[in-house]
Protein backbone atom coordinates (compact mmCIF):
# COMPACT_ATOMS: atom_id res chain seq x y z
CA UNK A 1 0.00 0.00 0.00
CA UNK A 2 1.18 3.50 -0.74
CA UNK A 3 1.84 5.84 2.15
CA UNK A 4 0.12 9.15 2.52
CA UNK A 5 1.28 12.75 2.54
CA UNK A 6 0.22 14.48 5.74
CA UNK A 7 0.35 18.02 7.11
CA UNK A 8 0.61 18.53 10.87
CA UNK A 9 -0.29 21.99 12.16
CA UNK A 10 0.60 22.88 15.75
CA UNK A 11 2.50 25.76 17.33
CA UNK A 12 4.50 23.24 19.38
CA UNK A 13 7.26 21.48 17.45
CA UNK A 14 7.33 18.81 20.16
CA UNK A 15 3.63 18.13 19.69
CA UNK A 16 4.08 17.91 15.92
CA UNK A 17 6.66 15.17 16.47
CA UNK A 18 4.34 13.35 18.87
CA UNK A 19 1.48 13.47 16.39
CA UNK A 20 3.72 12.13 13.62
CA UNK A 21 4.95 9.31 15.86
CA UNK A 22 1.40 8.49 16.91
CA UNK A 23 0.32 8.24 13.28
CA UNK A 24 3.13 5.79 12.59
CA UNK A 25 2.36 3.83 15.78
CA UNK A 26 -1.25 3.68 14.64
CA UNK A 27 -0.05 1.82 11.57
CA UNK A 28 -0.55 4.69 9.15
CA UNK A 29 2.18 4.66 6.53
CA UNK A 30 3.51 8.15 5.89
CA UNK A 31 5.41 8.98 2.73
CA UNK A 32 5.84 12.65 3.59
CA UNK A 33 5.07 14.73 6.65
CA UNK A 34 4.85 18.49 6.26
CA UNK A 35 4.67 20.80 9.27
CA UNK A 36 3.30 24.26 10.01
CA UNK A 37 3.27 26.34 13.19
CA UNK A 38 -0.12 27.98 12.66
CA UNK A 39 -3.03 28.18 10.24
CA UNK A 40 -1.52 30.89 8.07
CA UNK A 41 1.70 28.90 7.60
CA UNK A 42 -0.36 25.83 6.81
CA UNK A 43 -2.27 27.64 4.05
CA UNK A 44 1.06 28.65 2.50
CA UNK A 45 2.31 25.05 2.67
CA UNK A 46 -0.86 23.80 1.00
CA UNK A 47 -0.54 26.24 -1.89
CA UNK A 48 2.70 24.49 -2.84
CA UNK A 49 1.96 20.91 -1.80
CA UNK A 50 -0.75 18.29 -1.99
CA UNK A 51 -1.59 16.20 1.07
CA UNK A 52 -4.17 13.54 1.84
CA UNK A 53 -4.57 14.30 5.55
CA UNK A 54 -4.32 17.34 7.81
CA UNK A 55 -4.03 17.16 11.60
CA UNK A 56 -4.52 20.52 13.24
CA UNK A 57 -4.43 22.11 16.69
CA UNK A 58 -7.05 24.75 17.55
CA UNK A 59 -5.30 27.21 19.85
CA UNK A 60 -2.45 28.71 17.84
CA UNK A 61 -1.09 32.21 17.35
CA UNK A 62 -1.54 34.20 14.11
CA UNK A 63 -4.36 31.98 12.78
CA UNK A 64 -6.14 29.38 14.89
CA UNK A 65 -7.32 26.00 13.71
CA UNK A 66 -10.96 26.94 13.23
CA UNK A 67 -10.13 29.93 11.05
CA UNK A 68 -7.71 27.72 9.12
CA UNK A 69 -10.47 25.23 8.28
CA UNK A 70 -12.77 28.03 7.17
CA UNK A 71 -10.12 29.31 4.75
CA UNK A 72 -9.13 25.86 3.52
CA UNK A 73 -11.68 25.86 0.71
CA UNK A 74 -9.90 28.81 -0.88
CA UNK A 75 -6.84 26.65 -1.54
CA UNK A 76 -7.26 24.51 -4.63
CA UNK A 77 -4.83 21.82 -3.42
CA UNK A 78 -6.72 21.41 -0.16
CA UNK A 79 -10.27 20.90 -1.41
CA UNK A 80 -11.70 17.70 0.01
CA UNK A 81 -8.69 16.95 2.18
CA UNK A 82 -9.90 15.61 5.55
CA UNK A 83 -8.92 17.59 8.64
CA UNK A 84 -8.71 16.07 12.11
CA UNK A 85 -8.44 18.46 15.05
CA UNK A 86 -6.07 17.52 17.89
CA UNK A 87 -6.47 19.86 20.83
CA UNK A 88 -6.74 20.34 24.57
CA UNK A 89 -10.06 22.13 24.03
CA UNK A 90 -12.33 19.18 24.69
CA UNK A 91 -15.78 20.66 25.24
CA UNK A 92 -18.78 19.54 23.23
CA UNK A 93 -19.14 23.12 22.02
CA UNK A 94 -15.63 23.05 20.58
CA UNK A 95 -16.28 19.68 18.92
CA UNK A 96 -19.51 20.92 17.35
CA UNK A 97 -17.83 24.14 16.24
CA UNK A 98 -14.92 22.27 14.66
CA UNK A 99 -17.15 19.79 12.89
CA UNK A 100 -19.44 22.54 11.63
CA UNK A 101 -16.39 24.33 10.23
CA UNK A 102 -15.54 21.22 8.24
CA UNK A 103 -13.35 19.05 10.47
CA UNK A 104 -13.84 15.32 9.93
CA UNK A 105 -12.57 14.22 13.32
CA UNK A 106 -11.64 15.47 16.76
CA UNK A 107 -9.01 14.08 19.14
CA UNK A 108 -8.52 15.42 22.65
CA UNK A 109 -5.05 15.77 24.19
CA UNK A 110 -3.74 13.73 25.89
CA UNK A 111 -4.30 10.90 23.43
CA UNK A 112 -3.07 7.41 22.61
CA UNK A 113 -2.02 6.00 19.22
CA UNK A 114 -5.16 3.85 19.39
CA UNK A 115 -7.31 6.97 19.57
CA UNK A 116 -5.44 8.41 16.60
CA UNK A 117 -6.06 5.17 14.70
CA UNK A 118 -9.73 5.17 15.66
CA UNK A 119 -10.30 8.70 14.38
CA UNK A 120 -7.96 8.86 11.40
CA UNK A 121 -8.02 5.46 9.69
CA UNK A 122 -11.75 5.50 8.83
CA UNK A 123 -11.55 8.85 7.07
CA UNK A 124 -8.56 7.80 4.96
CA UNK A 125 -10.76 5.27 3.19
CA UNK A 126 -8.07 2.64 2.78
CA UNK A 127 -5.39 5.06 1.55
CA UNK A 128 -3.07 4.10 4.40
CA UNK B 1 -14.45 11.42 37.90
CA UNK B 2 -16.16 14.75 37.36
CA UNK B 3 -17.06 17.65 39.57
CA UNK B 4 -19.26 20.67 38.97
CA UNK B 5 -17.62 24.07 38.78
CA UNK B 6 -20.77 25.75 40.01
CA UNK B 7 -21.09 23.42 42.97
CA UNK B 8 -17.52 24.02 43.99
CA UNK B 9 -17.61 27.76 43.47
CA UNK B 10 -20.87 28.01 45.38
CA UNK B 11 -19.40 26.20 48.34
CA UNK B 12 -17.41 29.16 49.61
CA UNK B 13 -14.54 28.40 47.29
CA UNK B 14 -14.01 24.92 48.62
CA UNK B 15 -11.71 24.08 45.75
CA UNK B 16 -9.84 21.48 47.75
CA UNK B 17 -12.25 18.92 46.30
CA UNK B 18 -10.53 19.49 42.98
CA UNK B 19 -7.13 18.31 44.20
CA UNK B 20 -7.73 14.66 43.18
CA UNK B 21 -8.86 15.86 39.75
CA UNK B 22 -5.71 17.93 39.36
CA UNK B 23 -3.61 14.91 40.27
CA UNK B 24 -5.59 12.65 37.94
CA UNK B 25 -5.23 15.14 35.09
CA UNK B 26 -1.46 15.18 35.56
CA UNK B 27 -1.19 11.40 35.88
CA UNK B 28 -3.12 10.86 32.64
CA UNK B 29 -0.96 13.30 30.70
CA UNK B 30 2.27 11.67 31.87
CA UNK B 31 0.95 8.17 31.26
CA UNK B 32 -0.47 8.79 27.79
CA UNK B 33 2.00 11.30 26.38
CA UNK B 34 5.25 10.42 28.16
CA UNK B 35 4.63 6.75 28.84
CA UNK B 36 5.43 6.87 32.55
CA UNK B 37 3.65 6.75 35.87
CA UNK B 38 3.76 9.55 38.41
CA UNK B 39 3.97 8.34 41.99
CA UNK B 40 3.10 10.17 45.22
CA UNK B 41 5.88 12.10 46.87
CA UNK B 42 5.88 10.91 50.46
CA UNK B 43 8.41 13.33 51.88
CA UNK B 44 8.61 17.10 51.63
CA UNK B 45 11.04 17.77 48.82
CA UNK B 46 13.62 20.46 49.24
CA UNK B 47 15.06 20.14 45.77
CA UNK B 48 15.23 23.29 43.71
CA UNK B 49 12.39 23.29 41.22
CA UNK B 50 13.91 25.89 38.95
CA UNK B 51 11.89 25.42 35.77
CA UNK B 52 8.32 26.68 35.85
CA UNK B 53 5.67 26.38 33.17
CA UNK B 54 2.44 28.35 33.56
CA UNK B 55 -0.89 28.41 31.77
CA UNK B 56 -3.51 31.02 32.56
CA UNK B 57 -7.20 30.22 32.89
CA UNK B 58 -9.89 32.79 32.16
CA UNK B 59 -13.67 32.68 32.13
CA UNK B 60 -15.74 30.71 34.60
CA UNK B 61 -12.53 29.93 36.41
CA UNK B 62 -9.72 32.47 36.54
CA UNK B 63 -6.27 31.59 37.74
CA UNK B 64 -2.93 30.09 36.89
CA UNK B 65 -1.93 26.45 36.61
CA UNK B 66 1.78 25.85 36.99
CA UNK B 67 4.13 22.91 36.71
CA UNK B 68 7.50 23.14 38.46
CA UNK B 69 10.42 20.79 38.18
CA UNK B 70 14.21 20.88 37.93
CA UNK B 71 16.18 21.11 34.72
CA UNK B 72 16.98 17.41 34.63
CA UNK B 73 13.31 16.50 34.91
CA UNK B 74 12.37 19.01 32.22
CA UNK B 75 14.97 17.55 29.84
CA UNK B 76 13.75 14.03 30.57
CA UNK B 77 10.15 15.03 29.88
CA UNK B 78 11.20 16.47 26.53
CA UNK B 79 13.24 13.38 25.68
CA UNK B 80 10.30 11.09 26.41
CA UNK B 81 7.97 13.22 24.32
CA UNK B 82 10.41 13.39 21.41
CA UNK B 83 11.64 9.82 21.72
CA UNK B 84 15.30 10.83 21.92
CA UNK B 85 17.96 10.65 24.61
CA UNK B 86 17.84 13.39 27.23
CA UNK B 87 21.38 14.49 26.33
CA UNK B 88 20.25 15.20 22.78
CA UNK B 89 17.38 17.48 23.77
CA UNK B 90 18.02 21.15 23.15
CA UNK B 91 15.73 24.15 22.95
CA UNK B 92 12.70 21.87 22.74
CA UNK B 93 12.71 21.59 26.54
CA UNK B 94 10.69 24.76 27.07
CA UNK B 95 8.29 23.80 24.31
CA UNK B 96 7.80 20.35 25.83
CA UNK B 97 7.28 21.63 29.36
CA UNK B 98 4.80 24.21 28.11
CA UNK B 99 2.85 21.52 26.28
CA UNK B 100 2.77 19.26 29.32
CA UNK B 101 1.40 22.13 31.44
CA UNK B 102 -1.10 23.02 28.71
CA UNK B 103 -2.35 19.43 28.50
CA UNK B 104 -2.68 19.15 32.29
CA UNK B 105 -4.68 22.39 32.36
CA UNK B 106 -6.91 21.27 29.50
CA UNK B 107 -7.38 17.80 30.91
CA UNK B 108 -8.18 19.24 34.34
CA UNK B 109 -10.85 21.64 33.12
CA UNK B 110 -12.40 18.95 30.93
CA UNK B 111 -12.97 16.89 34.08
CA UNK B 112 -15.11 19.57 35.69
CA UNK B 113 -18.67 19.86 34.47
CA UNK B 114 -19.37 23.33 33.15
CA UNK B 115 -15.75 24.36 32.99
CA UNK B 116 -14.65 22.91 29.67
CA UNK B 117 -16.97 25.23 27.72
CA UNK B 118 -16.53 28.33 29.81
CA UNK B 119 -12.84 28.47 30.53
CA UNK B 120 -10.14 29.48 28.08
CA UNK B 121 -6.45 28.63 28.35
CA UNK B 122 -3.60 30.97 27.58
CA UNK B 123 -0.52 29.91 25.65
CA UNK B 124 2.06 28.48 28.07
CA UNK B 125 4.87 30.54 29.55
CA UNK B 126 8.09 28.88 30.75
CA UNK B 127 10.45 30.50 33.26
CA UNK B 128 13.87 29.15 34.17
CA UNK B 129 15.47 30.08 37.48
CA UNK B 130 14.31 30.55 41.04
CA UNK B 131 15.09 34.19 41.72
CA UNK B 132 11.67 35.57 40.95
CA UNK B 133 8.39 36.32 42.69
CA UNK B 134 5.07 35.46 41.15
CA UNK B 135 2.30 37.97 41.85
CA UNK B 136 -1.04 36.65 40.73
CA UNK B 137 -4.46 38.20 41.21
CA UNK B 138 -5.51 34.76 42.37
CA UNK B 139 -6.81 35.27 45.89
CA UNK B 140 -7.36 31.74 47.12
CA UNK B 141 -4.74 29.58 48.83
CA UNK B 142 -4.69 27.39 45.78
CA UNK B 143 -4.13 23.70 45.30
CA UNK B 144 -0.83 21.89 45.02
CA UNK B 145 0.02 18.32 44.14
CA UNK B 146 3.54 17.02 44.66
CA UNK B 147 4.53 13.90 42.78
CA UNK B 148 7.62 12.06 41.65
CA UNK B 149 8.47 11.81 37.96
CA UNK B 150 11.06 9.06 37.43
CA UNK B 151 12.07 9.58 41.07
CA UNK B 152 12.40 13.34 40.70
CA UNK B 153 10.04 15.80 42.38
CA UNK B 154 7.55 17.87 40.45
CA UNK B 155 4.87 20.23 41.75
CA UNK B 156 1.60 21.07 40.04
CA UNK B 157 -0.26 24.08 41.42
CA UNK B 158 -3.53 25.82 40.71
CA UNK B 159 -3.99 29.36 41.97
CA UNK B 160 -7.60 30.48 41.73
CA UNK B 161 -9.11 33.94 41.66
CA UNK B 162 -12.58 33.89 43.19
Amino acid sequence: MNGIHALIVDDSSVMRKIVERSLRQAGIELTQVLEAGNGAEALCVLKENRVELILCDINMPVMDGLEFIKQLSSVENAKGVPVVMITTEGSEAHVVQALSCGARGYIRKPFTPDQVKEHVVPILGGKS
Amino acid sequence: MRSSVNEALAANGQHEAWTPLLELAAREVFELMLGCQLVPSTTPEEASLDVTSMVGLAGKLCGVLSLRCDGKSAALMASKMLGVEAEKVGPEVSDALGEVCNMIAGNFKNKISGLSEGCMLSVPTVITGTDYSLHSQADSPGLEVRLLFEGMPIAISLQIRR
